[in-house]
């Protein structure tokens, strides 16, 4: 199991979920990935493209203006 | 010091003339050289595929010889490179040759893997290659009607192609009279029509306008021979499936164990690769979470001619690249408008205008003047 950081701050395009969608394809089953976004879209979109495909959310905070996701493949 | 450029394409081609043009003392002199090594002797103009896709230009128009575009002071080799050894300073090259360096800056570039996505390589048709172009066209001459769908990996080059070739599309058919036989539909991985917000805001109306469906959240996780089936649990029906597929690097950065996927862990804002002060990544090649474009390349080439310059004159480098990313975006009926950001600046396009769709055509031609570093 590896935590692999997914640093998407400040950055407008591809944008935080599509870099998140990315970096899941070269991810193995059981790892996590922590997305740091500045992207207030991010805190809702990101949590449903994981909900509808199945991995899971195992935390969301922000600290500092920045926007941390954890996420774990499942699949 | 010796300076060695891996990849003679849109980043390191700019590259390496701009720093030309900086160290014209320094190379005449010998106190530096520039080696560029390259996988061909041709350079091509990929953005230009997109309009071979659709009929508007001949593969000829998109290459130029390589050698013609660098400045004479650059020592150019058509030999790519089979083995980076950054802890040793050297590459090693297919022909077996040994190259050493003081500085070394990759810019080999990404490439289309439909390969990735079981299905996808069979059924759809491609534009990122000069021979997938060319039979995208010629399949789209043998349609007659049906539903088109549209479909996109993660990550690829060229965000602003998705919605470019839904709009050029929609112009081919209307062209030959066959857009009222044709559904449109396309999807998009993201829950918006386009990662720039205010680009997916703009497109929702034009699609509403013209009459095409769009799904989002919608990644491909395999294609049949008439239908597509994502990730998130969906299918759609085609009879003309068009796609983009997800990138990788090239495989020899793999191979090299350089960086997942091909792209190699950068610097933001230095370039270098991180745990190297000596070596550098340009272009699609780079791991940052921004575009995978051409102009992205050139003004991070910009930026680090800039620095290595200045690194071999006072010792030290003078800027930081800051995310700048400008794209033009065809938008269809003989319009165009762009895209500018960077880091700190979100985009703010504006409605398209014919003149920006002119401005493009005439950048197509102009493209061969910024590449030798003259715009
Ligand atoms: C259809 C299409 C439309 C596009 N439209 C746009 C657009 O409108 N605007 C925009 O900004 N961008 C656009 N792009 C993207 C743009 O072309 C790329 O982002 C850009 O070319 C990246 O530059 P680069 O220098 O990183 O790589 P490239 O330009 O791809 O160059 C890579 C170079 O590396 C060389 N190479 C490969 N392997 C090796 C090796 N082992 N050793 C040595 N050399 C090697 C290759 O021969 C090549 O010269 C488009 C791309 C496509 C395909």
């Amino acid at each position: 199991m590896e935590r692999k950081l997914v640093d998407a701050k400040n950055t407008f395009c591809p944008g935080p979920l599509m870099e998140l969608i990315g970096q899941m394809k070269l991810a193995s089953v059981g790892d996590e990935l922590e997305v740091l976004s500045t992207d207030k879209g991010s805190a809702a979109d990101i949590p449903e493209w994981i909900n509808k495909v199945g991995h899971e959310l195992l935390d969301s905070f922000e600290e500092d203006g920045v926007l941390h996701l954890i996420v774990k493949k499942t699949k | 010091m010796r300076i060695l450029i891996v990849g003679g394409g849109m980043g390191g081609t700019i590259l390496a003339n701009n720093l030309a043009r900086r160290l014209r003392g320094e190379l005449k002199s010998g106190k530096a050289s520039i080696t560029m090594l390259s996988a061909t002797d041709q350079h091509m103009y990929q953005p230009g595929l997109l309009y071979v896709a659709v009929g508007k230009m001949s593969p000829d128009e998109l290459y130029r010889d390589q050698a013609g575009l660098l400045e004479s002071s650059i020592r150019f080799e058509v030999d790519p490179v089979t083995k980076f050894d950054l802890a040793g300073n050297n590459v090693t090259t297919e022909s077996g040759k040994r190259h050493d360096y003081d500085v070394i800056v990759v810019a080999t570039g990404s490439r289309p893997h439909a390969e990735g996505t079981p299905g996808l390589a069979e059924h759809a048709l491609q534009f990122y290659t000069e021979a997938d172009a060319l039979n995208m066209y010629k399949s789209l001459q043998a349609f007659e009607g049906g539903r088109v769908v549209v479909a996109v990996g993660v990550p690829h080059k060229c965000p602003m192609a998705p919605l470019e070739i839904t709009f050029m599309l929609i112009d081919y058919f209307k062209g030959r009279g066959i857009w009222d036989k044709v559904d449109m539909h396309y999807t998009y991985p993201i829950g918006r029509v386009h990662s720039l917000e205010p680009v997916a805001n703009w497109a929702v109306p034009e699609f509403e306008r013209v009459g095409v469906t769009y799904e989002t959240l919608f990644n491909m996780k395999e294609v049949t021979a008439d239908k597509v089936i994502s990730e998130e649990g969906t299918e759609t029906d085609y009879d003309l499936l068009v796609t983009i597929p997800s990138h990788k690097g090239m495989a020899v950065i793999e191979e090299n164990e350089l960086g997942a996927g091909g792209f190699i862990p950068t610097d933001r804002a230095r370039l270098n690769i991180e745990g190297h002060d000596n070596a550098f990544v340009i272009g699609d090649t780079t791991n940052l979470p921004i575009s995978k474009a051409g102009s992205t390349a050139h003004f991070e080439a910009e930026a680090l001619a800039e620095n290595i310059a200045s690194t071999i004159k006072i010792g030290t480098p003078v800027r930081d690249y800051d995310g700048k990313v400008f794209c033009f975006i065809e938008a269809g009926e003989g319009r165009a408008t762009y895209a500018m950001f960077n880091y700190q600046n979100p985009p703010d396009p504006k409605p398209p205008t014919k003149g920006m769709h002119w401005f493009k055509t005439v950048y197509n031609k102009m493209y061969w003047a910024s590449a030798r570093g003259l715009l």
